[in-house]
């Protein structure tokens, strides 16, 4: 199996979550669509060169967050949910989004400024973006 | 025959200064186990136990479904071993070995000799002495892997390897794995190796097993959480700290028991969590020898 996957040394987080991530990607950008055959947790293993459990542990995640469905003796694939693409991409900037919410709290900042904050940054960004086109 | 490739219990040996004292083993076919230990904890004398190469003083021990001190010699044709201190000729060519270990063991791979060969960018009419290190610890897996063995056991495979003949000898113990019946036991005081392949760890030092778990759980049971508390609040009555270093209201704490719960129990003493952090295999090794030591 050609590897279309890369994991990073120096990414902070357990190999685990980082495959996830680049699954959920593949769905997100529509390579990966409803119904498509994952590769088995053995084969992607030995093409990611990591351990056979760390990949087993991505695909129950993945089964949990119904992002793909395991039947047994066929293999996984993902999930014929509608709009796979958009749900994940939406639960991809929530994890950011709480964050952001989790860290204006720790530092006293209510929900109202941040989006106060949010919305300013959004119009700098805008003029950024407009400026290098 | 049960599924585990290698079943060692309550395995002891003494030396005048140094003693194995109770080692349980367990590997699942099918799986990786990475073997770590600082220098001198009892990690070759256990593989040379397990290998049938040293009958230990007490305890039992199951390769493959055989007992080692009664049939080490049938377990032996389906164990592929690999160490540091294993010679080959070395007026003789990488091509004379091959052709040897053909002799010897009936299930050989030539096709796969020819396909190691070039991923180990390896000359078969090479002489073993105009090898470099790193030539030499390649000549010696591929004669182990082209036998398919059950059972790989390597003893520090990648001790001493360059950056690039690493990745290969890691892409190759991953290409075995391909085979669910096959299994690897490899040792290491490399645990970045171990952390990548390995679906189980044990962590051995001063010849005793410190902790055993598959790698996932490891990972997941240790954090260590940065907090801001009151600097006179005390924090030694929570469970499972394994250690707390404070500094006016900053302390960083980390535990060996992660969980929600966890973090809720901080809250309730008044702290407000700025971050959690996942610690690295390494990290979590140092401080399993750390906390066993000090528990003497």
């Amino acid at each position: 199996m050609e590897s279309h996957f890369l994991l990073s040394q120096t990414d902070g987080r357990p190999m685990y979550l980082q495959i996830i991530e680049q699954i959920k990607n593949k769905i997100a950008v529509g390579d990966w669509q409803q119904g498509f055959k994952l590769p088995s947790i053995r084969e992607f293993a030995v093409t990611l060169k990591v351990s056979v459990i760390t990949v087993k542990r991505a695909y129950q995640e993945l089964e949990n967050q119904g992002v793909i469905v395991t039947q047994q003796g066929k293999g996984s694939f993902v999930s014929s949910g509608e709009n796979m693409s958009l749900k994940i991409r939406e639960q991809e900037i929530d994890v950011h989004l709480v964050e952001a919410l989790k860290k204006a709290n720790a530092l006293g900042i209510s929900v109202d400024e941040l989006l106060d904050r949010l919305g300013s940054l959004a119009s700098k960004h805008l003029q950024n973006v407009d400026r290098s086109e | 025959m049960s599924n585990l490739a290698i079943e060692l219990n309550n395995v002891c040996q003494s030396y005048s200064h140094f003693n194995l004292s109770g080692i349980n083993l367990e590997l699942e076919a099918g799986s990786i186990l990475g073997l770590i230990g600082p220098n001198g904890a009892g990690k070759s004398t256990t593989i040379r136990i397990l290998m049938g190469l040293l009958v230990p003083q007490g305890g039992n021990v199951q390769v493959l479904g055989h007992d080692m001190l009664k049939e080490a010699a049938l377990a032996k044709w389906k164990i592929g071993f690999a160490s540091e201190d294993m010679r080959l000729y070395k007026n003789m060519s990488l091509q004379w070995h091959i052709d040897y270990m053909k002799s010897l063991f009936p299930g050989w791979d030539d096709s796969y000799v020819k396909t190691l060969i070039k991923r180990f960018d390896l000359i078969p009419e090479q002489k073993i002495k105009g090898l470099s290190h790193g030539q030499r610890v390649k000549a010696n897996l591929l004669l182990v892997l082209a036998r398919r063995p059950k059972l790989l056991v390597l003893d520090e495979p990648t001790t001493g390897l360059d950056p690039v003949a690493r990745q290969e000898t890691l892409r190759e113990l991953m290409d075995v794995m391909m085979d669910e019946d096959r299994s690897i036991l490899f040792s290491s005081h490399n645990t970045q190796d171990i952390e990548q392949l390995s679906d189980k760890i044990t962590f051995i030092d001063r010849g005793r097993v410190v902790n055993s778990k598959d790698k996932e759980t490891f990972l997941e049971e240790w954090r260590r959480v940065r907090i801001e508390i009151d600097s006179e609040k005390d924090l030694n009555s929570i469970n499972h700290l394994v250690d707390v270093k404070r500094s006016g209201r900053v302390a960083v704490v980390t535990t060996n028991k992660f969980n929600e719960s966890f973090i809720q129990l901080l809250k309730g003493f008044g702290a407000s969590i700025s971050s959690v952090e996942s610690l690295s295999l390494e990290e979590i090794f140092v401080a399993e020898v750390f906390s066993s030591r000090g528990g003497e």
